[in-house]
């Protein structure tokens, strides 16, 4: 999977983009955010308070129970801020 | 309908694109709506970056287009969004609505903007003197995309 960040999501952990082996048990894009939650560090900061954080499936918004698959393109970003 | 949907670095010349938009259909348009918007100077604001998702912000632009299309009789739809660092008083956003009429042009108009600030992933980083912060959503912003479902 291609994870990708975000505004600061990005700054907290550093990089904006990152490869990602699918597991079984990487169901939910809630899945994956515990697992790179519990990295600690930026990425601690970052996943500290999911309420603050939205996410998107193949660039469509996604909520955190959204199923994920080898080969998706997963993001994590605040709420948008645009216009 | 023709939509131009538009991510770039540069200023645009809103007289230019209302232009564009009505030569292609001459005949059927009655009405051009425009919105732009631009970096105001809020408690000491000098500059904004606005980060954005390539390829997702631009689908995003197109699917809420087309549910303004579905809505509204349009002729055609412009929408430019600047990216990259923006000074106070530069412009940032233009939507540039054609209809026959004045009413669905007004319409769509504020219906894509509200969209476009709720849904479009652009995130806005403000500087003021040294520091440099990101903006918060706001919930007006998402009540104000929220009035469109029920009506």
């Amino acid at each position: 999977m291609n994870v990708l960040y975000f505004a600061w999501v990005r700054q907290k952990i550093g990089h904006s983009e990152e490869t990602i082996a699918h597991t079984p048990e990487l169901r939910t894009v809630g899945d994956l955010a515990n697992m790179l939650a519990a990295r600690g560090g930026g990425y601690g900061e970052a996943f500290a308070d999911r309420k603050r954080l939205r996410a998107a499936v193949n660039q469509i918004h996604a909520g955190f129970d959204a199923a994920i698959a080898a080969g998706d393109e997963i993001a994590f970003f605040p709420p948008v801020t645009g216009g | 309908m023709s939509t131009n949907i538009h991510l770039q670095v540069e200023d645009f010349d809103v007289a230019e694109e209302i232009d564009a938009l009505t030569r292609e259909q001459p005949a059927a348009i009655g009405a051009v709506a425009t919105f732009t918007g631009y970096v105001r100077s809020d408690d000491g604001l000098t500059a904004l970056t606005l980060e954005h998702y390539p390829g997702m912000t631009e689908r995003e632009i197109g699917r809420i287009a087309a549910a303004a299309e579905k809505r509204w009789p349009l002729s055609g739809v412009t929408i430019i969004h600047r990216v990259g660092r923006l000074k106070v008083g530069e412009r940032i956003v233009l939507v540039a609505v054609a209809s026959s009429h004045r009413a669905a042009a007004f319409a769509a108009c504020e219906f894509l903007m509200d969209y476009l600030k709720t849904k479009a992933p652009f995130w806005k980083q403000e500087e003021r003197g040294g520091d440099a912060h990101w903006v918060e959503a706001k919930t007006s912003d998402d009540a104000a995309a929220e009035r469109w479902r029920k009506s």
